[in-house]
């Protein structure tokens, strides 16, 4: 056995230490511990809530080699139908006990998950299924489908930018270290990291998952075994779909305002977000949405005008480093 | 002489004829044809819309990339002329430098952009290019010292372009010959000539090079055309003629802002009139951008009747709401995408 060199093996964990690296980086910089810290929790809190929206795409980019350019109008959808059933639910989360307010929180999201899952179900069947293998035409369809979406949510829930407040349990902060950290993010960073755990015990420790990576390594592979990939496709296409939503109305509890632009918007850092991960891979996604979001936050802080360019220097710095992205699954042809 | 002027590249139906003939006398003849302030508003538009749009079918339809940067290269010809005029003295110097100022800088960021990234696939060179636009668009809007922000730019062009300009006493056939006149024939010609020029150069052996890249770009590698260089002088000539369009686009409008050029909104309108109109066709950008415009100016209106006279039923006057049209658009897209992929001017040739 040939020893591997200690340079080598670090390697192989350095876009795992990336994260470490720019928290220091953004701690050195900053120089105030009680600002670095609500910054590296909001910039957590972000990346957590773009690695649940992101999650989806990846897989589906991976398994069936499809790119879904209307991932953005899960995020939409989602969005306003959990802002919709909070919205009805107003006696419920204006009310000041925390167990009412959860369960309301708890009906929107399943509501939302499961709007979006079946949007998932329908976009596949009838945007998606016709151009397996033709990546111009799946590009153009997934754009028309974004648009006819944005245009449906304009005509049911109508043109205005709609205003909400989160449930009375959610709102403040509480202090830690002399540092204000929202009560909510602390939430969403909790979610994210739940999903992201969720999702890869699922990857690692069933059989569905052993099945989704095999077929993300080698898609002919597994179907010579005799499993139907389409299957397991429209799964990962379906619950992706359901992600979306999920971070859809994480993001609108965050923002406390939805617009049907809102999913497009999001859209641009979805896709950072899968490039610099690897198309997918999705501990790259996860790796790379943190990245987005403490970069994001550190820069806004330290030269607001440049905050959304940032993230454009760190696809153009992770791309010049690593071409096919941190930890790339499938071979870019 | 006619054959020449168009390479060559015959309408090859002869409804396909008539609708061009029709499109290119009532765009030569739109002041005196449509009189009104509006009209021509539309009819400059459209003489625009058609080079952006055939300049992004030289990508899309002969090269096979999808960029969704294109808007940001017309911005860059807008607000090169915006800044040259802001900052210039008052005459037709700043128009010039402010051209070409815009072209080289469209030039050399499509070179890097060309080089960064047209090594990979399609997905990728297409979600890279979303999220530059993107970055660029939002640059442009907080650099509001320079830009004015998000409400972008008024200025003054060569007073010779503007309506206070009076070209000869009287009018011809009812029309005021004005400087208006005079800048919306500059938008006309310059658009032609480009439009003329883009057709020149997918008839030439460059376009059909991009072509069989387009079709196999790994037979074409093998027979030794370097698909890289062939998709980059691609891309840079269509971000060069994209920026020219919008140096138009400023000069015709006096004023350059990000929702006029550089909103996510306008490629998307882009991406519909070549896949509408024809992708791989010059002429499908002619009867894409000319429909699009059209609908995009009245077809609201005609919605907006429909939706009255069906105000009693339930449901079906939100769909036909006037701001709605861009649902139906986008109906006809994917619809178009799936069932005639090569768009209208495809579909015309089909039936010879």
């Amino acid at each position: 056995m040939t020893e591997i060199a200690l340079h080598e093996r670090l390697m192989k964990y350095a876009p795992l230490l990336l994260i470490p690296v720019l928290v220091l980086l953004g701690f050195l910089a900053i120089q105030s511990t009680s600002s670095w810290l609500t910054l590296t929790v909001s910039g957590l809190a972000m990346g957590m809530m773009i690695f649940i929206m992101a999650s989806g795409l990846t897989l589906v980019f991976g398994l069936m080699d499809v790119i879904n350019f209307g991932h953005g109008a899960f995020v939409s959808v989602g969005a306003f139908v959990g802002v919709t059933i909070l919205l009805a639910l107003g006696g419920m989360t204006g009310a000041p006990s925390l167990a009412l307010n959860l369960l309301a929180i708890l009906v929107a999201v399943i509501g939302a998950m499961a709007a979006t899952a079946a949007a998932g179900w329908a976009f596949e069947r009838v945007i998606v299924r016709p151009v397996y293998g033709a990546h111009l035409k799946q590009i153009l369809v997934t754009m028309g489908g974004l648009i006819i979406a944005e245009q449906l949510i304009l005509v049911i829930w109508g043109p205005d930018e709609i205003f909400f407040s989160r449930p009375e349990a959610l709102k403040g902060a509480v202090t830690f270290a002399g540092a204000a950290l929202e009560k909510y993010r602390l939430v969403a960073v909790g979610v994210g990291l739940a999903v992201f755990l969720a999702i890869r015990w699922v990857l690692r420790s069933t059989k569905i998952g052993l099945i989704v990576r095999a077929g993300v390594q080698n898609g002919e592979m597994v179907q010579a075994l005799g499993y139907r990939l389409r299957l397991v496709f429209v799964a990962v296409f379906v619950a992706g779909s359901a992600l979306a939503g999920l971070g859809g109305v994480m993001w609108a509890l965050y923002q406390e305002v939805i617009t049907a632009h809102m999913g497009q918007e999001m859209m641009v850092l979805v896709f950072i977000v899968v490039i610099i991960g690897g198309l997918g891979s999705i501990e790259g996604c996860f790796i790379g949405a943190l990245l987005v979001g403490l970069t994001q936050n550190y820069v806004a802080f330290l030269e607001p005008k440049l905050a959304l360019v940032s993230n454009i220097g760190l696809l153009v710095l992770i791309l010049l480093w690593r071409p096919q992205g941190m930890l790339p699954v499938v071979k870019a042809k | 002489m006619l054959t020449k002027l168009i390479s060559g590249d015959n309408p090859r139906s002869p409804v396909l004829t008539v609708i061009l003939l029709a499109i290119l006398i009532g765009l030569a003849f739109a002041p005196f044809l449509f009189p009104g302030v509006r009209s021509l508003e539309t009819a400059a538009r459209i003489c625009i819309f058609i080079v952006l749009v055939a300049s992004y079918d030289l990508m899309l339809g002969y090269g096979g990339i999808v960029s969704f940067a294109h808007t940001m290269f017309f911005g860059m010809g807008a607000y090169g002329v915006a800044l040259a005029c802001a900052h210039m003295e008052r005459g037709f110097l700043p128009l010039v430098v402010g051209t070409s100022a815009g072209a080289v800088v469209a030039i050399v960021v499509a070179f890097f952009i060309g080089l960064f990234s047209l090594r990979v696939r399609a997905i990728f060179f297409a979600m890279i290019t979303l999220a530059v636009a993107s970055a660029v668009a939002v640059l442009v809007s907080q650099l509001s010292g320079l830009t004015g922000g998000e409400d972008g730019l008024n200025f003054l062009i060569p007073r010779e372009l503007t309506p206070a300009f009076t070209l000869a006493d009287g009018d011809l056939f009812g029309v005021r010959l004005n400087g208006k006149l005079l800048n919306y024939y500059l938008v006309f010609l310059g658009s032609l000539g480009l439009f003329l020029l883009l057709l020149r150069i997918v008839n030439s052996p460059f376009g059909r090079v991009l072509q069989a890249v387009r079709e196999n770009d790994f037979r074409a590698e093998a027979i030794g055309y370097r698909v890289v260089y062939y998709r980059t002088a691609a891309t840079c000539i269509s971000a060069t003629v994209a920026s020219l369009a919008g140096s138009l686009f400023a000069i015709w409008l006096r004023y350059v802002g990000p929702d006029t050029t550089l909103s996510f909104e306008i490629m998307i309108d882009i991406l519909l009139m070549v896949v509408i109109g024809g992708m791989g066709t010059m002429y499908g950008a002619v009867v894409g951008a000319t429909l699009f415009v059209v609908a995009q100016n009245y077809l609201q209106e005609l919605m907006g009747v429909a939706a009255k006279a069906l105000s009693g039923l339930p449901v079906l006057p939100l769909f036909l709401d006037p701001d709605r049209w861009l649902l139906w658009l986008g109906l006809l897209f994917v619809l178009s995408v799936y069932f005639f992929p090569s768009g209208i001017v495809g579909r015309l040739r089909q039936r010879r």
